[in-house]
């Protein structure tokens, strides 16, 4: 939606976003993916709540309602949460830190490419055969057992997208460690760049086990291996503590930048700077850490020993310390300000009581004994829901509506934003909440059904109301962007006036290279600044205007993750005789991989410079 | 004015909704009515972290409810700038320091707690005879029934554990083909039945369940083991301990007891032609059967562990077993009767012949 | 950045792999996969050491049956050697001299088939004795984890054949200095990962 692409066709756009490698079109795909992928995750969630809205009912089959749950979870997490989450890291991250890309332009189109292959690879087991069925979790002894290919769909498609979401980790990293404006140190970046560090250094560290673990699962199911065949010696413990080693810091590598997202958003509509910076930092961090350390208090019922489940109930319990501090620097953040409730900010404030109630529900959790009793029944779906759609999902949509026009140059509806929010949140408690009661009153996770009687069916039926009343919110927010869309009124810079970090201080619509001179930093709120003194273009320069560098468009990324989308189809048919075309498709594919890679080495790819009397020329090109 | 209306209705309806719920749930049930010291150390450790967090939501929403109260833009003007405050040591400390003491004051009965469920010693110890002191059971999941051994007396059960009152029962929990969790929600928390090693823990007993609304308390399976996870339950059936000896006594009687395909009953004809290879009809013996052992199917609650107990729940069951509970091993009915239908007449003998299958009457 | 640049051994950088931005994004991104690979192989090692010996009841192979010291000592030496070679082919790559850095990297790129070659020989001898990557999860875990590690060896040997063959004529720029540097970089954490399996896998399996 940038002035450049409207002057293209449609053939040419569409062709631009194949091959682009510009951070801020790259969020656009993010983000429509991932919103694709959350709508049939939504879908998957309502079909569950449909199903079980009364006793003894039978919309759903028992088979396909575990594909359905396997499915919402697998969506959820790996394929609308994490893209989401990377649409705005993309968007706004290096803006944020005065960059004119990210460090690895043709890497972060190819996490990209890896992880919609990766996405679209396992959402067609619907198509073809069956989805899987195992739950998110696929723990190993009901995943070996499982029958069909929805397994197979899964170990593959989560191992393609998986690859995906370790590189643009990585790429973040480097971004945010070598691409900093001079002036931006580390206690001067913006707390949504720092939690966006802190979650790509858990990706780094998380992704490999859960690498492995799916690769064994893969060998065992298509290649007679033995990793979790007890009966050869293998043990299913292996992937519950590698997938949890995986499991429980993937939850950091999702709150932590949304944390970041509120961070920016408080302090923007209060008007004020975040209270307690610094201690901000340090518990992100801390949390990144201790993130590590508490994997096995999912495995609190799997026997590993009262000494192994005291270590890891204390653990646990530690991390509230740091989250703790971090609402109540929130809190502090706003007392005192000047809090103008747009509808980014009622996100913000609705976040507060909700996670919250999340938060101390896992704490109560934590509590081995209490764990029990607990675990695996309904009271663990109300908490996980909490935190995460408490959580994670107010601050997607809350950054939807805060970096919409950084990202579109136009502002979503504000009133219509409003009356989304009030559906959903009260959809999101009215489903959630009774939940725990249900888990407390008995009812376990993952049923397809429930008998009348038990006295679940009340609060059942409370919580499917309340899921409709969230999917009309969620429908009130597609329908907020396409009448946006086609108003297509220009926002400006700094549309919400009370911008304070860098993004907000570069003119609209943002042109390709960003920064057309490298900003210098003075401070935290860096904008906010040189707002207070009265600086007009918002920012101090640390160059004069020279030639900008920039890099090549790419197909390459592209035909890489194809070609592991095809070899996986080889690998996934395998153990099936009838389909001797199975062995020559996995080479084809790894050809199509392994020849795009070789090329992308050979070929020398040296970018071109856009020079300094184009800049000179180009509109808003002030000197 | 309207949205602070509203915030207070969301509250008052939430507030109304959680003292609905105090005193919510099935005696039979539901964790909240504990009838048994481990599910009481548990409801108490409930009580205590409740009562904790519950402070911790006080305090935040106090200072969030004032905080939005008192400094809306609407409030402290339009062009208003706030002092840009760095932050508060005295603060952060504060903030620091009594969440850890709160965390402090619940993590000693986690640990001990923890610790003390865990304590399965006296499994082992033996009386004078040499016999085990405790009452033992060997539990096996399978897909999707439970089977209960007693291996000190000799006798095996499924899909009914019954247990004496008063002490503490210990159990050995084990899977026999996916993962499942052992789960009886008024006694106590739950244990997974792992397919790689035994689990052990115990429980105990304080209610006969005579008084209950079915007479039992309730089991569930709490780890998803395929699609009839949601059926996979069995009832728990509480006796004092003179009325559990007799039970044993019963069940060790009916040692040797067989279906007789000459016999003059049609039902155990049928049984004996179709049902004998996979279901044992004696209640003496080990675990480790391909199906349920149906010694005492007649005094149990339901069919298949949650069809209801009657003639027709057998008959339904028999007739459409897999669509019923789809992934369970149970045949389908022409696979039983060498490729036809049962007549009806053979039906109703076989179903009265299994309700007759009793210990207790 | 200008390809046709010519450089003298004197107006060469001191840290050519990191005298560009792109050069310094390089380094810096790969010593941080490296990181992630290191994970990578320590829940391979975690696995491995969970189920070694480890099978159907009465399996007759275990680590003392099978290993043999000698072999795996000299696969040992030829692959640190390597290492030792790639760190002279650096040392020329930082004084700006092509001719002798191709010709220790293809000493090192012979070293590492001979390693290779030797790996393919021990799995071909265990694979003869029943011991196969299906036979048990002693096996699986085995073959896994050493197998990575040869996929490994592989890779950075196809990458260090590719860098010389594509470079051949055109001689060192700043353009491919930080290649060949990341290239051996590879090339030692290869080496520090066998110098691990090495030890727990085949010392603490004979030994211990």
């Amino acid at each position: 939606m940038s002035s450049t692409a409207k002057k293209k066709g449609f053939g040419a756009t569409i062709w631009d976003y194949l091959t682009t490698v510009d951070h801020k079109k790259i969020a656009i795909l993010y983000l429509i993916a991932g919103t694709f992928f959350f709508v049939v995750g939504g879908i998957e969630a309502m079909l569950i709540r449909i199903q079980l809205a009364k006793p003894d009912n039978d919309f759903v089959s028992a088979g396909l309602f575990n594909e359905i749950i396997t499915m919402h979870g697998t969506t959820m997490i790996f394929l609308a949460a994490m893209p989401l989450l990377f649409a705005f890291m993309n968007a706004a991250v290096p803006l944020q830190i005065g960059a004119r890309d990210v460090a690895f332009p043709f890497l972060n189109s190819l996490g990209f490419w890896l992880f919609l292959f990766g996405g679209i690879f396992l959402n067609l087991s619907w198509f073809l055969g069956g989805a899987p069925d195992a739950g998110w979790t696929s723990y190993a002894s009901l995943s070996l057992a499982s029958p069909g290919h929805g397994i197979d769909f899964y170990a593959l498609g989560l191992q393609i997208s998986g690859a995906g979401t370790l590189i643009a980790g990585i790429n973040f990293l480097v971004t945010i460690i070598n691409m900093r404006a001079p002036g931006m140190t580390y206690m001067r970046m913006p707390l949504f760049t720092w939690t966006t560090f802190v979650a790509s250094a858990l990706i780094l560290f998380a992704f490999p086990p859960l690498t492995v673990g799916l690769f064994f699962m893969i060998f065992d199911r298509m290649f007679d291996a033995n990793f979790f065949d007890h009966i050869n010696g293998g043990n299913t413990v292996i992937w519950e503590h590698l997938f949890w080693i995986f499991g429980h810091p993937e939850v950091y590598i999702l709150v932590l930048p949304a944390f970041g997202l509120f961070s920016e958003i408080f302090a923007t509509f209060a008007r004020k700077r975040l209270f307690g910076y610094s201690s901000m930092v340090f518990a992100t961090i801390l949390i990144g850490f201790l993130g590590f350390m508490v994997w096995a208090h999912h495995m609190f019922t799997v026997g590993l020993g009262p000494t192994a489940n005291a270590i890891f109930a204390v653990a646990t319990m530690a991390i509230a310390v740091p989250t703790g501090m971090k609402v109540f620097n929130w809190l502090l953040t706003i007392w005192g300000g000047n809090i103008k409730v747009t509808t980014p900010m009622l996100y913000a404030l609705g976040f507060i009581p909700s996670f919250v109630a999340g938060g101390v529900t896992g704490v109560m959790q934590a509590s081995a004994p209490l764990d029990y009793q607990l675990h695996d029944s309904y009271f663990i779906v109300a908490h996980f829901h909490y935190v995460i759609v408490g959580g994670i999902v107010l601050a997607l949509f809350a950054s939807a509506h805060y970096y919409w026009p950084l990202m579109f140059n136009q502002m979503l509806n504000e009133t219509l934003g409003k009356i989304t929010f009030v559906f959903f949140f009260i959809g999101f408690h009215c489903t959630f909440f009774v939940q725990h009661f249900l888990g407390l009153m008995g009812m376990p996770r993952r049923v397809f059904t429930f008998m009348g009687g038990q006295g679940w069916d009340q609060f059942n039926l409370i919580s499917t109301v309340g899921a409709f009343l969230m999917a009309i919110g969620v429908i009130l927010l597609v329908v907020n962007v396409i009448i946006t869309a086609i108003k297509n009124e220009p926002a400006g810079r700094d549309p919400w006036k009370d911008g304070r970090t860098l993004e907000w201080a570069i003119p609209q619509p943002v042109p390709y290279y960003n920064f057309k001179q490298t900003p210098l930093v003075r401070g935290l709120d860096t904008f906010w600044i040189e707002k207070m003194e009265g600086n007009k273009e918002g920012m101090t320069y640390a160059e004069p205007i020279s030639d900008i560098h920039m890099p090549n468009n790419s197909f390459i990324p592209f035909m890489i993750s194809l070609g592991l989308f095809v070899a996986a189809f080889g690998a996934l048919y395998h153990q099936d005789t009838d389909k001797t075309w199975s062995i020559p498709v996995l080479i084809i594919g790894l050809a199509i991989t392994f020849a795009s890679m070789i090329t992308r080495s050979l070929k020398d790819d040296l970018g071109y410079h856009i020079h300094k009397e184009e800049l000179m020329n180009e509109k808003g090109g002030k000197h | 004015m309207m949205k602070g209306l509203k915030k207070w209705r969301l509250f008052g309806l939430l507030a109304a909704l959680t003292i609905f719920l105090s005193g919510c749930g099935e005696e039979y049930l539901s964790t909240l009515t504990p009838a048994g010291q481990v599910g009481k150390d548990q409801y108490n450790l409930l009580l205590l972290s409740t009562a904790i967090m519950t402070f911790v939501i006080i305090v935040v929403v106090i200072i969030y409810v004032l905080a939005i109260v008192k400094f809306r833009r609407k409030k402290v003007g339009e062009n208003t700038i706030p002092k840009q405050v760095e932050g508060s040591h005295t603060l952060e400390i504060i903030w620091t320091a009594i969440p850890i003491v709160l965390l402090l004051i619940l993590a000693v009965p986690t640990v001990s707690l923890t610790y003390k469920f865990a304590d399965t010693k006296a499994m082992e110890a033996k009386d004078a005879d040499g016999n085990a002191k405790a009452v033992t059971v060997n539990v096996t999941a399978k897909l999707y029934w439970w089977e209960f051994e007693y291996p000190e007396q000799g006798i095996v059960t499924s899909q009914e554990l019954v247990v004496p009152t008063g002490q503490k029962v210990y159990f050995n929990l084990k899977a026999a083909d996916v993962k499942h969790s052992f789960w009886i929600p008024a006694i106590g928390g739950k244990m997974d039945t792992n397919v790689d090693n035994i689990n052990k823990f115990y429980l105990t007993f304080d209610k006969e369940s005579d008084g209950l609304k079915d007479g039992v308390f309730y089991g569930k399976c709490a780890e998803l083991c395929g699609p009839s996870h949601a059926l996979m339950d069995f009832k728990v059936k509480t006796l004092s301990q003179d009325n559990f000896n007799n039970w044993v006594d019963n069940m060790q009687a009916t040692k040797g007891k067989k279906a007789d395909k000459n016999s003059t009953d049609l039902g155990e004809q049928v049984f004996a032609n179709s049902c004998i290879s996979c279901h044992a009809v004696s209640g003496e013996g080990t675990g480790g059967g391909v199906a349920p052992n149906l010694a005492a199917f007649g005094d149990r609650n339901r069919v298949a562990g949650f069809l209801e107990h009657s003639e027709d729940g057998i008959k339904n069951w028999i007739k459409n077993s897999q669509e019923l509970k789809p992934g369970n091993i149970m045949p389908e009915e022409k696979a039983l009767n060498n490729g036809k239908e049962f007549t009806d007449e053979e039906l109703d003998a076989l179903a009265a012949y299994l309700m007759g299958l009793s210990v207790e009457k | 950045m200008d390809l046709n640049k010519k450089f003298t051994p004197q107006s060469w950088p001191a840290h050519p792999e990191n005298s560009t931005l792109e050069g310094k994004n390089k380094t810096l991104g790969f010593w941080i996969f490296l990181g992630g690979e290191t994970v990578l192989f320590a829940t391979l090692f975690a696995t491995f050491l969970a189920l070694k010996n480890k099978g159907p009841a009465g399996m007759e192979f275990s680590t003392q049956s099978l290993f043999e010291l000698p072999l795996a000592f000299i696969m040992t030496m030829l692959l640190l050697t390597s290492s030792l070679t790639s760190v002279y082919a650096m040392y020329h790559m930082k004084n700006y001299n092509f001719k002798a850095m191709q010709a220790w990297l293809i000493v090192t790129v012979l070293l590492g088939l001979g390693f290779l070659g030797l790996e393919i020989y021990e799995f071909y001898h265990y694979v003869h004795l029943g011991f196969t990557f299906t036979q048990s999860a002693f096996g699986s875990s085995f073959y896994t984890l050493v197998g990575t590690h040869g996929l490994h060896v592989i890779i950075g040997l196809a990458w260090f054949i590719l860098l010389m063959l594509r470079n051949s004529k055109r001689g060192l720029n700043l353009y491919n200095a930080p290649k060949y540097y990341l290239a051996s970089l590879y090339w030692h954490f290869i080496d520090v990962v066998w110098v691990f399996i090495f030890t727990v896998v085949y010392l603490m399996g004979v030994l211990g």
